[in-house]
């Protein structure tokens, strides 16, 4: 009566069921597919605060303007820097578990978790001066979007930094291959996906007027 | 049943659904007093059956929680419960101090039962939902305490899946949060802003994560379908879930004193909160159309595809339709809150804990599944159950739209009183439908007692 015994019964039909669900779902998608259900989910939820903001913008056009100039475009420009960077360390290393290269693979994903230390250090640095003048979300509309989507964006990066850092511990002891390695690209594929949020982000808050 | 100590579940079943019956009467209770205004008075007043009515609630849910995982934890870990006798004693415990707290209420002028049980050594009582004596809430963090006891240990006994882990992380949530109740500020802003984090982040989070697990785990059982499949949809279910929910409790801070910047954060996530329960739709249809095998408990089917849709509508839709702050501004504390309320706490707690029931009961009797004739009428009472509360949110739903009009709306705004005179009919008619949910749960009660042929074990 139960699933599991039912399982072992026609073993093979659940094997070929399986290969064929990845096959189906895995030919375009690098990574694990529930992620890019969860990727996509992200997306929404940015894609409404950007907008929220934009709205909220168009109503207060001069106030944003405003305040957007006390922002500091250059730790701006270099975390993007920093980001895209990182991103392609993440390219060089599923590239290199991709011809087996586990050590080289780990070589690169260090690297990119160490550029978003540089980045999270940099975020700091720039709240620091925000609080320190004494602006909160409760300041104005332009620097609770601010504020909320800067950080909200911050704790993402502090997330892809924890799912790089157990792949690498992973990649260390040999648990990828150049046939197995679902797993480096699920979290290479949520790393872009942080990236890409800021390439979007940075022009949105802290250029576009 | 697989493993000897399951059994300890069947108490607890038999205990929510009494509990269930009594949640239903004092609604019925408090339904005709909406309309007849001295109803049962002074025997039972108005703010006494509401008490009472979402008390029992709360405790039968609790008592339906406890015994799915008494049931599905040994199962899911392939041992004996680490103690079956602590389970046992643990629901008498939970019992006697249910019963007596309801009767408390009853008999007992609520400043009296608060100056008796110790009020003024901490104040935690007066509070919506929270109303427990001080020696209850005490109770209540013993027993999940037990509980969570119980099953870690043996979770750690035997195996670890991805059911087991989200269900414990769901009570431990669920026995964490519950002790801000003993936060009761003066302050009152500060007062609702911690009471929502036992209210909203037992319903909106932790409470769906025991609800994603249980129902993964009747779906695994009745469509036989890949464990890793549904594992993977689970995690993603309950990350949205709370990537959504929490900072969704700033739905309940637009006008409570808390910071502007709530209106964005609540209206923005909370309006993402029907996300999770859509996948949970999806899921439940998609494991039962990939069956690999057709259970003989066809009702258990049933109750599970049913808890998928209408924890979708009554939390998801009808959430998101006064969610937004805007919309809030208006719709803020009436019936549409109500109307809400019920939906979402049948459609996806009350179904969750029947399906489990009814998934697993027949098992805990001996056998696979209820004799046909038992079934047919446990699927009639799934039937009469829901759409009488699809009819009661409807009902309160126009209720609601009517009041918002009259009330904050209309260029000449009429008293709260004077607008509940001329909501009468659909408080008329919300009885009604409530009669009917009273008839749809009888039957599903007289469902166990059916005698037939039952499906035996394979």
């Amino acid at each position: 009566m139960d699933a599991q015994s039912v399982k072992i019964g026609s073993a093979d039909i659940a094997v070929t069921a399986r290969a064929d669900f990845q096959k189906n779902h895995q030919k375009d998608l690098p990574g694990d597919f529930a992620l890019w259900i969860f990727i996509f989910a992200e997306m929404l939820v940015f894609g409404v605060l950007f907008v929220a903001y934009a709205f909220t913008r168009a109503n207060n056009v001069a106030l944003f303007n405003e305040s957007q100039l006390t922002l500091s475009r250059t730790s701006g420009a270099i975390n993007t820097l920093v980001l895209i960077t990182s991103s392609y360390f993440v390219v060089r290393g599923v590239d290199a578990i991709k011809r087996g290269l586990s050590s080289q693979c780990a070589h690169w994903l260090t690297g990119a978790l160490l550029l978003g230390g540089v980045f999270i250090s940099i975020k700091i640095v720039e709240f620091h001066a925000k609080f320190a003048a004494g602006i909160t979300m409760s300041s104005n509309a332009f620097y609770m979007f601010y504020l909320s989507l800067t950080f909200f964006h911050l704790m993402h990066v502090l997330m892809g930094m924890v799912i790089l850092a157990s792949i690498i511990v992973k990649a260390r002891r040999g648990g990828y291959s150049a046939q197995n390695h679902t797993g480096v690209e699920t979290g290479a594929s949520f790393w872009h996906m942080v990236d890409f949020l800021w390439i979007i982000l940075f022009p949105l808050i802290y250029i576009i007027r | 049943m697989k493993y000897k100590s399951q059994a300890v579940a069947k108490l607890y079943f038999i205990a929510a659904i009494g509990l269930f019956l009594g949640q239903i009467l004092f609604g019925l209770i408090m339904g005709l007093q909406y309309v007849v205004g001295d109803f049962l008075f002074p025997a039972i007043p108005f703010n006494v059956a509401r008490m009472v009515h979402t008390n029992l609630l709360i405790v039968w849910l609790l008592f339906g929680f406890m015994g799915a995982s008494y049931y599905l934890i040994p199962e899911e870990s392939e041992t004996e419960l680490f103690s079956p006798k602590l389970a046992v004693i643990t629901f008498w415990v939970f019992l006697a101090a249910g019963a007596l707290t309801i009767l408390g209420y009853l008999l007992v002028p609520y400043a009296s039962l608060a100056k008796w049980t110790g009020n003024d050594l901490l104040n935690t009582m007066g509070r919506e939902f929270l109303e427990q004596p001080l020696p209850t809430k005490v109770g209540i963090v013993a027993v999940a305490l037990s509980w969570l006891f119980n099953i870690t240990m043996t979770m750690l006994k035997g195996r670890k899946t991805a059911i087991s882990l989200v269900l414990s992380l769901g009570m431990l949530g669920l026995a964490g949060f519950f002790l801000f109740s003993f936060y009761d500020p003066v302050n009152l802003v500060k007062d609702k802003y911690y009471w929502w984090w036992v209210v909203h982040l037992w319903v909106e989070g932790v409470w769906e994560l025991i609800l994603g697990a249980m129902l993964a785990f009747v779906l695994i059982k009745v469509t036989g379908v890949d464990r890793e499949v549904v594992e993977k949809w689970l995690y993603v279910i309950i990350t949205m879930t709370l990537v959504t929910g929490i900072i969704g409790t700033g739905h309940h801070y637009y006008w409570i004193g808390a910071p502007a910047y709530w209106q964005w954060w609540g209206s923005i996530f909370s309006a993402l909160e029907p996300i999770p329960f859509f996948m949970m739709t999806v899921f439940a249809f998609n494991m039962v159309n990939k069956r690999r095998r057709e259970h003989p408990n066809k009702a258990a089917v049933l109750w599970a595809l049913g808890t998928s849709v209408m924890a979708f509508l009554g939390a998801g839709l009808w959430g998101f339709l006064h969610t937004l702050a805007p919309i809030n501004y208006y719709a803020h504390g009436t019936q549409l809150t109500a109307a809400h309320g019920h939906l979402a706490f049948f459609g996806a707690y009350a179904l969750v804990v029947l399906t489990m029931i009814s998934y697993a009961m027949p098992i805990l009797r001996g056998r696979a599944a209820n004799p046909e004739r038992a079934q047919i009428m446990e699927m009639w009472s799934f039937w009469l159950m829901t759409v009488s509360m699809f009819f009661i949110t409807l009902f309160l739903t126009g209720a609601g739209i009517v009041q918002i009009w009259l009330q904050r709306i209309s260029s000449t705004p009429m008293s709260f009183m004077a607008v509940q005179d001329q909501l009468s009919i659909f408080y008329w008619a919300r009885e009604g439908a409530g009669v009917v949910f009273l008839i749809g749960l009888l039957l599903y009660i007289s469902s166990f007692f059916v005698k037939g042929e039952s499906h035996a074990f394979e």
